[in-house]
């Protein structure tokens, strides 16, 4: 998994965010248009894309778009 | 493995009842503006049914029971069997089955039990009852689930109030030495117990000056401790995983052709979230109805409530393959595979 493919694909959870804006140290809940469906859609993106089940707590505890990176590398 | 293959017992009929006050899912304060229309697209819930102060799950059982009773015919001297499922039930003790079999007017010679389970509670009910007939010694059995989920929900969350339902229903089950029966997958994952939970009012942590403290968790989400918590979060990953992996784990273990499948009964989580268990599946969208839109998730409600509302024209004139999957709370989850030829179905009764 690359990292340019994953803000790919979270950009994609938005309803219209551009993947050239969100780098590596964004805090994605800062992202515009980010809510609690937000974070769902981004639950069933990791689920459908990489087969990793991202859970609530993972979501809780991550601020930036890397961190998130970094916990579904751990869990593929 | 929990595979279980209960024979000798088929499916008579069944019945549901809803409380007759309906909610619009469009008036409530605690969504902003653009709020509810957001909500009702993801969720698929447009209204719901409220039950009012004085009625409890037993008193829309009850009625969905008495009037199933009614158009299958059957004596109540033959009732020797019944299934309580429901997490409000009348008291802490007794167990609300007790009363039931008495309200009824069955036999002292009746097995009545209660079982607390939610979204799962329709298909572990179903396994309980249908095991309990299996033998033949027990004949005629009612299963009863519902909730009045609304009742323990804060009115000013915005996280489980527009979501939830309230309903009753009434399944018959029967001996039938021919009767193929019901084929389960039953699960369950404790480590998930947090994820719908009331924290205050069972014995770990027992009612106390505390838990009717209103606390404001973000806009729009207010609740105390005796009031249900919802982690959206949680539950929506677990339901996109487990319930299609419990799905295709019956299928294989008793080599079910999906495809002869006539239709999918799934829990009513909501309709984001059971859309993705649809597409994971591959299934057609015409073989998986919903009763989100009128009813909302219902809780052990919603799989009864859906064949009722939805389907009952087929299921009381034609023979059916049928699936059904309950996830949730617990984390509680399992799967059915069974027939059914010309049910009894009753109108829904408005209580």
């Amino acid at each position: 998994m690359e990292l340019n493919e994953f803000i790919k694909n979270l950009a994609n959870t938005f309803e219209d965010a551009n993947p050239d804006t969100i780098k590596p140290d964004t805090r994605f809940r800062d992202i515009e248009g980010y809510s609690s469906f937000i974070a769902l859609s981004i639950i069933a993106m990791v689920d459908e894309q990489y087969n990793v089940k991202l859970t609530g707590d993972d979501i809780r505890k991550s601020v930036t778009v890397k961190d998130l990176y970094l916990i579904i590398k751990s869990k593929m | 493995m929990a595979f279980l293959h209960i024979p000798n017992v088929r499916m008579a009929g069944i019945s549901a009842c809803v409380p007759r006050h309906i909610l619009e899912n469009t008036q409530y304060k605690f969504f902003t503006q653009g709020e509810a229309e957001k909500f009702i697209e993801s969720t698929g819930v447009e209204r719901h049914r409220v039950a009012n102060d004085d009625t409890c799950t037993s008193d829309l059982c009850l009625a969905a029971a008495e009037k199933l009773i009614f158009d299958l015919k059957w004596n109540k001297s033959q009732i020797d069997s019944l299934v309580f499922v429901t997490q409000t039930p009348d008291y802490i003790i007794p167990a609300t089955s007790c009363i039931l079999q008495h309200r009824l007017g069955l036999s002292e010679e009746t097995v009545a039990i209660d079982i607390s389970l939610g979204c799962s509670g329709w298909i572990y009910g179903l396994y309980v009852l249908s095991n309990m007939i299996s033998s033949g010694q027990l004949r005629k059995g009612l299963l009863l689930v519902g909730d009045t989920t609304l009742k323990p929900c804060s009115f000013e969350d915005k996280s489980t109030y527009p979501l939830f339902g309230d309903a009753g229903t009434a399944t018959a089950v029967e001996y039938d030495k021919d009767a193929d029966g019901f084929k389960f997958h039953l699960a369950v994952d404790g480590s998930g117990y947090s994820a719908i939970i009331i924290p205050d009012g069972g014995y770990r942590n027992r009612v106390n000056l505390s838990s009717l403290d209103i606390k404001e968790f973000e806009p729009g989400i207010k609740r105390n401790k005796l009031q249900t918590v919802l982690d959206g979060m949680n539950v929506f990953s677990f339901g996109i995983t487990k319930a299609p992996e419990s799905v295709k784990k019956l299928a294989d273990k008793y080599e079910i052709n999906l495809e002869d499948v006539n239709y999918f009964l799934f829990h009513q989580a909501n309709k984001y979230l059971n859309e993705k268990i649809r597409k994971k599946l591959n299934i057609p969208i015409e073989k998986v109805p919903y009763s989100l839109k009128n009813f909302g998730n219902t809780s052990s409600a919603t799989i009864p409530l859906t064949m009722v509302s939805e389907i009952a024209k087929d299921l009381t004139t034609k023979k059916l393959d049928l699936i059904a999957c309950g996830f949730g709370v617990g984390l509680s989850w399992g799967t059915v595979h069974f027939t059914t030829e010309k049910l009894v179905i009753p109108e829904i009764i408005e209580y």
